[in-house]
């Protein structure tokens, strides 16, 4: 069937290829003999590869349905007018490189994007700079596919008039890498992928999420940093996911957080460091999660569980100067806390085998009082509220008296 | 100099000053006497501001003084219990009421006179009560006040002391300056003083010479005579 | 007014207890860096010894002081001043030297270690600033007790007792008022209720420059709004202006009408 299909394909196509240039690079620019990359596409054969040359080319939604590279050298720009999509690419094995899009349509009913690809597989789009688009590179049932290198920067302030940008809808096997995502929606948003992984992304400065995960299974990522973002990384409703060695930093503002975890099972949650968060991971409904080697430094609260979570085990983290180290706000708790490092610890080491001799309570009574009443946050650090936590220390009435960390590290864990 | 009207006061339940009136003329030394409670500094702060009347007219050289302030550039007080802030040397304190006053002050022949020269630069915490006293009575003496308040003014002296005080007082007099004297000691009061001023119960009980006390009282000596003015009244 | 100002200061410096209020501050200002090496976090410490320390010591020796020094005030009294003159010279000297070895003991350390060259001036000023003004909001307090007191043991109790109420009680109070009207908006009640008390409203002010602040905005924008921007900032120190400045009218007020 496919090599039928082939020798189909070389029949017609073969002695129009061989008439019209025996070369597989097409330059475009004003005084090159091709001078639109629409007429490029209309020329090229499949698997060519187009050179967009220096120069500003006006390119409103521009269709790639064969399979090709589109490589800008320095400066080449597209230019797409303010009206609709720059780039769509509809075919497999599309290569898009080098390029600056500017200009990307805006709208309020449709997603228009820099860089648009639907139904596509082995697809790359790499080095490429997007300036102020609405939606950077969307991305639509496609598979197996890297997205790498990539600048996407814009200057939104609200939510509703911006894109996200990297945008991934039902995908799999996708690689998005070493991206600088910053002024977006979302730097990242990936809805029902799978196999993914995300590494070495720098998303900051966006007006809701660094990155948004929403029913995606089998996914990572790894070693991305997440700075000033309304919310550092949402994962939501999701399966299997490894986070490792990612930075979620001053993720400041109302209800913001460096992490949350809504509905999710069966992650890992390995080596991160959260600095100067609103809440350093805000958990909700997870369960069997294993938090370990991560750092909490100076966030309002390191960890703030909101019902229903389950067999979680959070070990060998430090925590450290946080104003909460963690807060629930039920009685129950299902979770294990064992040999973490807190910097508020106040107990003693008698054997000096580096584990503290006095149990722990990482849950404070005024973190229970702020959960019921927020307005009392205002009390944070004064001297009543620090009495109050004293007496709830040494005999606990309120906060569950099973949240214990039996073995506290004294010295702060080190991992390289 | 000192015109007193229906002066009452009353601190909390007990009635100190109970309608007092009385005048004293510019020059000499009157004692103000009378028993514990009588009244005598309550009467004495009177004139010096330092407690308000509930009732009744204080006058100082023909000036209402209520309220008033800068009429007590020529006033010198000596106060009943000499006490200083600890920290200060004799030699600042001096300088610092000087500096309030702003006016000529003759301390250096004070000092000697009162044999204060080896403590001048000594912190006042480490002075003994006689030496805080005699501190207390360069303050006061060292300025050319028409008038002078003297509350106790031989508590913790030493005899040689008193009899510089004395002598003190003698001269003060002499210039035409007029003293206000309390004092438990009679044999100063016989010795100094040209009036009486006797209190009994927030009352004027009489006001005269020593002679004339002696005389209406009918003793020898005004210990006695006093003496007898309480056992009557009791 | 300056020259008693001057003189009480003088006085007091030299005391003792400055050298030891100084001395604390100093050892406090190495050790809380030699501990930490980092300058902000050593601002967090602080604020919370300053916005509890500086009251209580304000109040302390406020009493102790013009309890102590009650016979030369008898003195001051009988020379030529106005009796305003002589009250608001002391209190401020006393404040003035208490807030001098505030100033002086954390500031040597802070500026052996850089505090100058980093980011962190403006809050470690303002930490000074409002540890300055709690210092004169309480010595002011408590020569008010001390003037309508003449029994030392009463009016050092009442001290400690106001002391022991704007630092804890109050705070108490607050909070539980809070929990029970919970089902309430509580934003401008819980405002207004930390602007009065001048020992919250300085540790909110301090919590606002440090990075805390966000944590403040998770109950509303109320705060951020109102303690966030340069009104807000104004209206507070305004307020602790006023803090300072009424109790030295009702001294005023009080020293003019008290027999001595």
């Amino acid at each position: 069937m496919r090599l039928r299909y082939l020798a189909i394909v070389h029949f017609l196509i073969l002695p129009f290829f061989v008439w019209a240039s025996p070369v597989t690079t097409i330059p475009v620019c004003t005084s090159c003999e091709v001078q639109t990359i629409s007429r490029a596409l209309v020329l090229a054969a499949p698997h060519d590869t187009i050179v967009v040359r220096e120069g500003t080319h006006e390119s409103i939604a521009l269709e790639i349905k064969k399979p090709i590279t589109l490589m800008g050298e320095s400066g080449a720009v597209l230019d797409g007018q303010n009206e609709s999509y720059i780039l769509m690419v509809l075919s497999d094995s599309v290569h898009i490189s080098g390029l600056t899009l500017i200009n990307a349509g805006r709208s309020y009913t449709k997603d228009y994007a820099a860089i648009y690809l639907s139904r596509t597989r082995h697809f790359s789009i790499v080095n490429n700079t997007i300036k102020d688009p609405f939606f950077g590179i969307l991305i639509e049932k496609s598979h197996n596919g890297i997205v790498k290198d990539n600048v996407v920067i814009s200057n939104r302030v609200r939510e509703d008039d911006s894109g996200n940008g990297v945008h991934a809808w039902h995908c799999s096997n996708l690689t998005i890498q070493n991206n600088e995502l910053s002024g977006l929606r979302d730097g990242i948003y990936l809805e029902f992928v799978k196999e993914s992984s995300i590494e070495d992304n720098n998303s900051h400065n966006n007006i809701r999420y660094g990155l948004h995960f929403m029913f995606s299974n089998h996914d990572k990522y790894l070693r991305n940093t997440f700075r000033e973002n309304g919310a550092g990384v949402a994962v939501m409703f999701s399966k299997f996911i490894e986070m490792r060695e990612n930075h979620f930093v001053q993720n400041w503002g109302t209800a913001s957080y460096g992490l949350l975890l809504k509905e999710i099972y069966d992650a890992e949650v390995e080596g991160n460091v959260f600095s100067e968060n609103t809440i350093g991971i805000f958990i909700e409904g997870s369960t069997r999660i294993n938090y370990t080697g991560n750092d909490f430094g100076r966030n309002g609260w390191a960890i703030k569980v909101s019902g229903g979570c389950y067999l979680n085990i959070f070990s060998g983290n430090n925590f450290m100067s946080n104003s909460f180290d963690v807060s629930y706000n039920t009685k129950m708790n299902d979770n294990r806390f064992e040999s973490n490092y807190w910097s508020s610890y106040s107990g003693y080491d008698i054997d000096k085998d580096g584990v503290g001799d006095v149990p722990y309570r990482p849950v404070k009574l005024f973190s229970y009082i702020v959960n019921k009443t927020p307005e009392s946050i205002i009390l944070l650090r004064s001297l009543f509220v620090d009495m109050i936590n004293f007496s709830e220390k040494v005999s606990p009435v309120f906060t569950p008296d099973d949240l214990i960390d039996n073995t506290p590290a004294m010295k702060r864990l080190r991992y390289d | 100099m000192i015109r007193i009207e229906n002066l009452h006061k009353q601190f909390g339940k007990l009635k100190v000053l109970d309608g007092v009136t009385f005048q004293v003329q510019s020059g000499g030394v009157v004692a103000v006497l009378g028993p514990n409670g009588s009244g005598k500094t309550t009467i004495l702060k009177t004139i010096l501001g330092m407690v308000l009347p509930d009732e009744g007219e204080a006058c100082f050289q023909d000036k209402s003084i209520l309220k008033q302030w800068d009429y007590r550039n020529d006033i010198g007080y000596l106060p009943q219990i000499a006490r200083f802030p600890e920290n200060l040397t004799v030699q600042e304190l001096i300088d610092m009421v000087k500096n309030i006053r702003s006016v000529e002050a003759n301390e250096e022949a004070l000092i000697q006179r009162f044999g204060l020269t080896g403590s001048l630069n000594k912190k006042l915490s480490n002075l003994s009560g006689g030496t805080k006293q005699k501190v207390n009575i360069v303050l006061t003496f060292m300025f050319d006040s028409p008038l002078l308040i003297l509350d106790e003014p031989t508590a913790g002296l030493d005899p040689v002391s008193l009899i510089q005080l004395k002598q003190l007082i003698k001269e003060e007099r002499e210039k035409g300056k007029s003293l206000l004297v309390t004092t438990h000691m009679m044999s100063l009061v016989e010795e100094l003083s040209d009036e009486i001023i006797f209190l009994l119960e927030g009352k004027i009980y009489f006001q005269g010479t020593v002679g004339q006390l002696l005389e209406r009282t009918d003793q020898v000596n005004l210990e006695h005579a006093i003496a007898k003015i309480l056992e009557n009244h009791a | 007014m300056l020259k008693i100002l001057k003189y009480t200061f003088a006085d007091l410096i030299r005391s003792r207890w400055s050298y030891v209020y100084l001395a604390f501050y100093l050892i406090l200002g190495f050790v809380l860096l030699f501990l930490n090496n980092d300058l902000s976090k050593a601002v967090i410490t602080l604020m919370n010894i300053i916005v509890v320390l500086t009251p209580m010591i304000g109040t302390i020796f406020g009493i102790m002081y013009f309890y102590s020094a009650r016979e030369f005030t008898e003195l001051l009294l009988a020379q030529p001043l106005k009796r305003s003159t002589i009250f608001i010279g002391q209190y401020l000297g006393i404040a003035m030297s208490l807030s001098f070895s505030l100033l002086v003991g954390l500031g040597i350390p802070f500026l052996v270690y850089g505090v100058a060259l980093s980011s962190q001036i403006w809050d470690f000023g303002l930490l000074l600033v409002v540890g300055a003004f709690l210092t004169f909001i309480f010595v002011a307090l408590s020569v008010n007790i001390a003037l309508r007191n003449e029994n030392k043991v009463k009016g050092f109790g009442y001290a400690i007792l106001l002391w022991l109420f704007m630092a804890v009680i109050y705070d108490g109070l607050f909070l539980i008022s809070l929990m029970m009207f919970d089902d309430y908006p509580l934003d401008k009640f819980s405002l207004v209720v930390s602007v009065l008390n001048p020992v919250d409203l300085s540790r909110i002010l301090i919590l606002l420059k440090l990075d805390i602040s966000a944590l403040l905005g998770y109950t509303g924008a109320l705060f951020q709004n109102f303690f966030g921007n340069g009104w807000g900032m104004l209206i507070s120190l305004s307020m602790l202006a006023l803090w300072s400045f009424l109790p030295v009218r009702l001294l005023i007020r009080t020293a003019r009408r008290k027999d001595f």
